[in-house]
């Protein structure tokens, strides 16, 4: 006879088999599929190119100095590689540029689906992910036609006596912004309509109610309550346009690449494979900093409410 | 209670407030005239959808008039947004800023006012006092219980001095000991710091035992304006009356008027004499109104007779219904003293004495 104890021990157990059972397929996945690829990409970042691409078994650092260093093809000095660090310094910036644009764009978007009865902001919910529905590079190619030389803005503008020449707006950074903001404002709206829909519009009338003007009242009240979906949304924003590979590379043409682009030349026309592995740990590496960095200054002393 | 009538704080000049349009038009006030005195604690009363809420919002400035004028003070506050206003409300939610500890709740007010850092602490300071609240200044507004947060509330209302301190219905949401010990709270406020509250409610005890003056109102109307002791003792309207306390309704033909003072002959035979209210047109029939603790039942020949259907004891009193002549139900309340206690038997017959000046006439 077991006694209660061996019982209880082995309904434990069996809980415990059960627990690893159900999580089995998640953690599979996440081995398999997100930490198997991205350990693969660390070696190769420390093996040697192969003359057709691919990776020859040898181990180099090469690849990993390439990524900040040049060396001379003559006398085998190095150099800092200023090419690269444009690139770095365009993709960090645009990221940025791109994720205050959404904020700016989406906020007041935001707000004012989130004041609307319940049933028109549904309607107004469903007209934001409409663009999800088509394709990256489809989209990306309808702003192509807005902004192009012989587009809508540039054709309106000239019959309409404004300007005489087309202004140059493809193939600059700020195509590449306009395409950035457009693909990414429904990531950036959803979750501030989230944490505004949340908010509890008396706090404003009191706001109001104590001499607080509109602007002192959404600075005061409105924006440390929907913090939350203001970090999210900028996370969600962030990350994407950072890695952006088809915005750039149809809006901002061969001169203005993106650090996606910078990748894909490596793995494809540069057959350097160590430094495109590289350069793909380095993305993850500054992504990961500026994320830190973000998410422990905006959530800092105040505490969350709800 | 001031006796003496002050300047008027606010002056509400034929206010209507319409919502929606054409067909599906609603007014929400209907055509409001009433004029608030200074330091006086003014209740607006009435049972949900009155439109007492609404006429508070407006005061406010949360909404805006359809038409009609708001007075503070002369000055026409009707087209002015809430944060020009010195008025401040305590909400029924309280909605206390989550994000911020009971003391930056209280600045709030001050620093939009600009008032310099100094003034500030020392008021939030002086308001915590105020309130009791001086040993939970850091805590945040989660973290304390709902009659705390109805002290802050409070408190955050009063720091920038209002003219006009507005109440909706702020002790609704504490359990009843609570809210008795806040209805004291609130009068000591505000004989304390002498601003004029105008406070919301649909509870008429509420409203009886902590008003100068009372507004009952229905329907987006406002029916009568009086003390706790005019509204109960002289209603105006059926439904004032039955609104507030327990109240016997009997029909009656009029015999004679003289002066203020009528004779009317019930459904159920009596002849009584009944206060006429002011304005009143007499044209034949009445409804006339007697509190159950205004009369007594006798077991001898009173003003009224009839058949007591059931007698009972509430510890303090006793309720005795009686049945007229006419088929209708009289309710007399009378206090228990030694031995007087249920001495009615069920079906026996009885009298009812009308005490002097028990029986009014309504206008309606």
């Amino acid at each position: 006879m077991a006694t209660a104890a061996e019982i209880e021990k082995q309904a434990e157990a069996r809980e415990t088999r059960n627990r690893w059972l159900l999580s089995a397929p998640a953690l599979i996945i996440i081995l398999l599929a997100a930490s198997g690829p991205l350990l693969i990409v660390l070696i190769y970042s420390f093996l040697t190119p192969g003359p057709y691409g691919d990776v020859e078994w040898k181990f180099s650092t090469e690849g990993w100095v390439s990524v900040f260093l040049e060396r001379d093809i003559f006398d085998d000095t190095l150099a800092l590689a200023t090419s690269h660090l444009t690139i770095f310094w365009r993709s960090l910036r645009l990221a940025l540029m791109a994720t205050v644009a959404t904020l700016v764009f989406g906020f007041p978007t935001a707000y004012f689906i989130a004041t609307r009865s319940e049933r028109t902001r549904d309607v107004w919910l469903f007209l934001i992910t409409i663009p999800f529905w088509t394709n990256l590079l489809i989209r990306t190619f309808a702003v192509l036609q807005v902004i192009r030389n012989e587009g809508i803005i540039n054709t309106a503008l000239i019959n309409l006596g404004i300007v005489d020449q087309p202004i140059q707006m493809l193939y600059t950074d700020f195509a590449i912004m306009v395409g950035m903001v457009y693909v990414y404002l429904p990531l950036m709206v959803l979750p501030l309509y989230a944490s505004m829909e949340k908010l509890d519009f008396r706090l404003v009338e009191a706001g109001y109610d104590l001499y607080a003007s509109r602007w002192q009242v959404l600075r005061r009240i409105i924006f440390p309550l929907v913090r939350p979906g203001v970090v999210a949304g900028s996370i969600l924003v962030f990350i994407p346009a950072i890695g952006a590979y088809v915005t750039p590379s149809v809006l901002g043409g061969g001169k203005n690449m993106m650090f996606a682009n910078l990748i894909e030349l490596q793995f494809g026309q540069g057959r350097n494979w160590p430094l495109g592995a590289a350069l793909s740990i380095t993305v993850m590496a500054i992504v990961m900093v500026a994320l830190l960095v973000y998410v422990r200054n905006t959530s800092g002393s105040e505490v969350r409410h709800g | 209670m001031p006796d003496t009538p002050g300047r008027n704080a606010i002056e509400v000049r034929g206010v209507r407030k319409v919502y929606g349009t054409g067909e599906a038009q609603v007014a929400a006030l209907d055509t409001v005239s009433v004029s608030i005195r200074e330091n006086e604690f003014f209740t607006l009363l009435g049972p949900s959808g009155c439109g007492k809420t609404t006429l508070l919002r407006l005061i406010a400035g949360f909404d805006f008039p359809s038409e009609g004028e708001i007075m503070l003070y002369g000055q026409d506050i009707a087209p002015l947004p809430p944060f020009k206003r010195p008025v401040n409300t305590v909400f029924q939610s309280y909605a206390l800023f989550p994000h911020m500890t009971v003391a930056q709740n209280i600045a709030f007010g001050l620093e939009m006012l600009g008032k310099p850092r100094a003034e500030i602490d020392a008021r939030v300071a002086e308001m915590l006092k105020l309130v009791r609240m001086e040993k939970l200044a850091k805590r945040r507004t989660s973290q304390i219980s709902g009659g705390q947060q109805q002290r802050v509330a409070l408190a955050r209302a009063l720091a920038p001095q209002p003219k006009v301190l507005l109440l909706d219905e702020p002790l609704s949401a504490l359990d009843y000991k609570l809210r008795k010990e806040m209805q004291i709270e609130l009068k000591r406020l505000q004989h304390e710091t002498g601003i004029t509250f105008i406070f919301v409610t649909h509870d008429q005890e509420e409203a009886l035992t902590m008003s100068d003056r009372i507004a009952v109102m229905s329907s987006g109307k406002i029916l009568q304006v009086g003390t706790a002791r005019e509204i109960y003792d002289r209603p105006a309207e059926r439904f004032v009356a039955d609104f507030i306390g327990e109240t016997n309704f009997l029909e009656a033909r009029i015999v004679s008027v003289d002066g203020g003072k009528a004779k009317v002959t019930l459904n159920s035979g009596a002849t009584i004499a009944a206060t006429l209210p002011e304005g009143f047109k007499p044209d034949g029939s009445a409804t006339v109104v007697i509190r159950p603790e205004h009369a007594r039942a006798v077991k001898d020949k009173g003003d009224i007779s009839g058949v007591v259907e059931n007698v009972v004891y509430f510890g303090t009193d006793t309720h005795v219904h009686i049945k007229l002549d006419d088929g209708a139900i009289f309710t007399v309340r009378q206090q228990n003293t030694r031995g007087s206690a249920a001495d009615f038997e069920r079906g026996e017959r009885v009298g009812i004495v009308i005490g002097d000046d028990a029986a009014q006439i309504l206008k309606d």
